[in-house]
């Protein structure tokens, strides 16, 4: 006979939304999770996904996303020159904030040249970029269509394709432009401020000079720490692997986020766990003179620990069964990309049943204590 | 009354020895049991009487092996329990082989349905389910509560729940059946039915029965009537 079993069918309702309650808790805690997880992946996706094995930056920095890079343009025909050396690609970074007219849109713009490296990895609806100007290709995040027209800086752009999972390591979603017009948005002043350089007799800068990275991707059998070796001594530039720019991204860029959702996951499981002794305490203390009847008609510790332990056990992983649907099916309306994974969730559930089982210690010590006597007590 | 059944010689249920129980020590110390003696034989339903703080739950608790005595003797069942100092180290399974308690506010489980609050009893004492089952089915149709086995506790009369709490002081088949105030809740109709059936469970079981009551209108369904006095058992102040 299950006695666990019989109180929480003979107090259902009670249980039912204390689990509930708990299960938002829960659903929180996963929540977190998933935001850490989807910080990281949206980080190293887009380095995944732009396919460079070697990414080359200005000297001494360590961008394009952990810090700013400025290199020349013509550093890719050089790069292309190198033994082992495949493909190449240059590319540009840049933040911007645009008004779509119901609402401000943050874009993280990338620009590349179609045909080489640095494009979007797939195409959802639409097309890729040709060549032509003033065309975008838009992360789905954006709700853009293919159709739309959009802003940016003092042209309009015309969305042909959307993209997905392309969203830069603070969440904004990514836009690709062709190289041209992401240097004209990124460096082309406004007239007014061309007219002001001239008359201080300064030649503006030209925005086709420069670029943020070069990629580049490389023969099978040659070793990506070798080029970018080469490259840094001979070129005087900075190069890193894929693996290097991914650690800097996990490392430099999502670190703090990492810390900081750590540290709020880590409270927010020490508040589940309080929260669940402090049930399990009232449950008992509910239960206080049956417990003492059981002691007093001959019931082994088993039998009572047993009760009090199944029920925590039964609250908390019911509890987490439906935090984690609950944040599942809601997981697209999270502002920020939420990634759920099945061992970050079963990393959760062993959590979960140790922390039952020492929330169920106060509980235990107080059934454990109670004399059978009590049971005679009027 | 029923005949004393002393006279014919059989080995008690129930014997204590000289059993003295203290609290404290020093300035402190109180006595709650002195030098206690009496034994309760196979048949025998007996009622402990006294005012409050004379040591009557003390008593109840020392022969339900809760309490430790002080000093003195115990024997339950021809078993010598405790000569002072317990005998026995697992005293749960002693209480679960060879003492049934009943208790004045019932103490049925309200998440077990009747038939599960006696059957929890035999579930502890390795019954397996049928026969548990079994068992508590016929516990409840012997004590004409069968009809009530499936309802749960919160619906039951009091003189029922007193019934299935008696069924479930009885399922172990226990020797000894101790009783705490069985009647103060209930009218004198149904206290005198409680007494009755407690009068045939010593008679089929051949059970030695102890009675803590302040129900006067039970005393006469006593074989011999104790009262306690400052921890001192006086003789049986009624019966043959």
């Amino acid at each position: 006979m299950n006695l666990a079993y019989r109180d929480v069918r003979h107090n259902l309702g009670r249980f039912v939304v204390t689990c509930l309650g708990l299960s938002l808790l829960l659903g929180v805690v996963l929540a977190m999770i998933g935001i850490y997880r989807g910080l990281v992946a949206d980080a190293t996706e887009l380095v995944e996904a732009m396919g460079g094995e070697v990414w080359v930056v200005e000297q001494g920095t360590r961008g394009p996303f952990a810090e700013s890079s400025r290199i020349p343009l013509d550093t890719r025909e050089a790069i292309a020159r190198i033994h082992g050396v495949t493909r190449t690609g240059a590319v540009t970074f840049q933040s911007i904030e645009t008004d779509t007219g119901q609402s401000k849109l943050r874009l993280y713009v990338i620009g590349y040249e179609p045909g080489q490296l640095g494009g979007p990895k797939y195409i959802i609806a639409g097309r890729g970029l040709t060549g032509r100007n003033f065309e975008a290709v838009a992360d789905r995040r954006t709700k853009l269509a293919p159709g739309d027209h959009i802003r940016l800086g003092r042209n309009n752009f015309t969305i042909v394709g959307i993209t997905g999972n392309a969203v830069s390591s603070g969440g904004e979603p990514a836009i690709y432009l062709s190289l041209d017009d992401a240097q004209k948005l990124q460096f082309d002043l406004s007239p007014a401020a061309i007219r002001r350089e001239r008359a201080r007799g300064i030649k503006p800068a030209s925005s086709t000079d420069t670029v943020s990275a070069v990629i580049a991707r490389i023969h099978p059998n040659a070793s990506a720490k070798h080029i970018a070796a080469s490259i840094e001594r001979w070129k005087h530039l900075t190069a890193m692997t894929q693996e290097e720019q991914i650690k800097i991204l996990t490392q430099s860029v999502v670190e703090k986020a990492r810390k900081q959702i750590g540290m709020f996951t880590t409270i927010l499981i020490l508040v589940s766990a309080v929260i669940i002794a402090l049930i399990i305490h009232t449950m008992t203390m509910d239960k206080i003179r049956e417990i003492a009847t059981l002691k007093l008609i001959g019931a082994p510790d088993r039998v009572i620990v047993g009760l009090i332990v199944q029920q925590s056990l039964a609250m908390g992983l019911i509890g987490f069964g439906i935090g984690g649907l609950l944040i599942n099916s809601i997981r697209e309306y999270f502002p920020k990309r939420l990634v759920l994974q099945p061992a970050d969730g079963l990393s959760l559930a062993g959590v979960v049943v140790v922390i039952c089982l020492l929330a169920s210690i106060y509980g235990v010590y107080t059934a454990l204590k109670v004399d059978p006597a009590r049971a005679l007590a009027g | 009354m029923t005949k004393d059944k002393t006279s014919e010689k059989p080995s008690p249920l129930v014997s204590l020895g000289k059993i003295s129980k203290h609290f404290g020590e020093g300035e402190t110390r109180v006595d709650a049991l002195r030098n206690v003696t009496l034994d309760i034989y196979p048949e025998q339903v007996i009622g402990l009487l006294g005012p409050s703080g004379s040591g009557k739950s003390t008593l109840l608790n020392v022969i339900g092996c809760i309490l430790e005595p002080s000093s003195g003797r115990m024997v339950l069942d021809g078993e010598t329990v405790y000569d002072g100092h317990w005998l026995r180290s697992d005293l749960r399974s002693l209480r679960l082989e060879k003492i049934g308690f009943i208790f004045q506010a019932h103490n049925l489980m309200p998440f077990l349905s009747c038939i599960d609050n006696v059957a929890v009893v035999l579930h502890l004492a390795g019954y397996n389910q049928q026969a548990a089952q079994k068992r508590a089915r016929e516990l409840l149709d012997y004590l004409e509560v069968g009809n009530r086995a499936e309802a749960y506790p919160a619906s039951l009369s009091g003189g029922e729940a007193q019934r299935v709490a008696i069924a479930r002081a009885l399922a172990n088949k226990p020797r000894i059946v101790l009783a705490d105030e069985p009647t103060a809740a209930l009218d004198s109709e149904r206290a005198g039915i409680v007494m009755d059936l407690l009068r045939k469970v010593a008679i089929d079981q051949q059970a030695a029965i102890a009675v803590v009551t302040h129900d006067e209108k039970i005393y006469d369904r006593f074989d011999h009537i104790f009262n306690l006095r400052d921890g001192v058992l006086d003789k049986a102040i009624a019966g043959p």
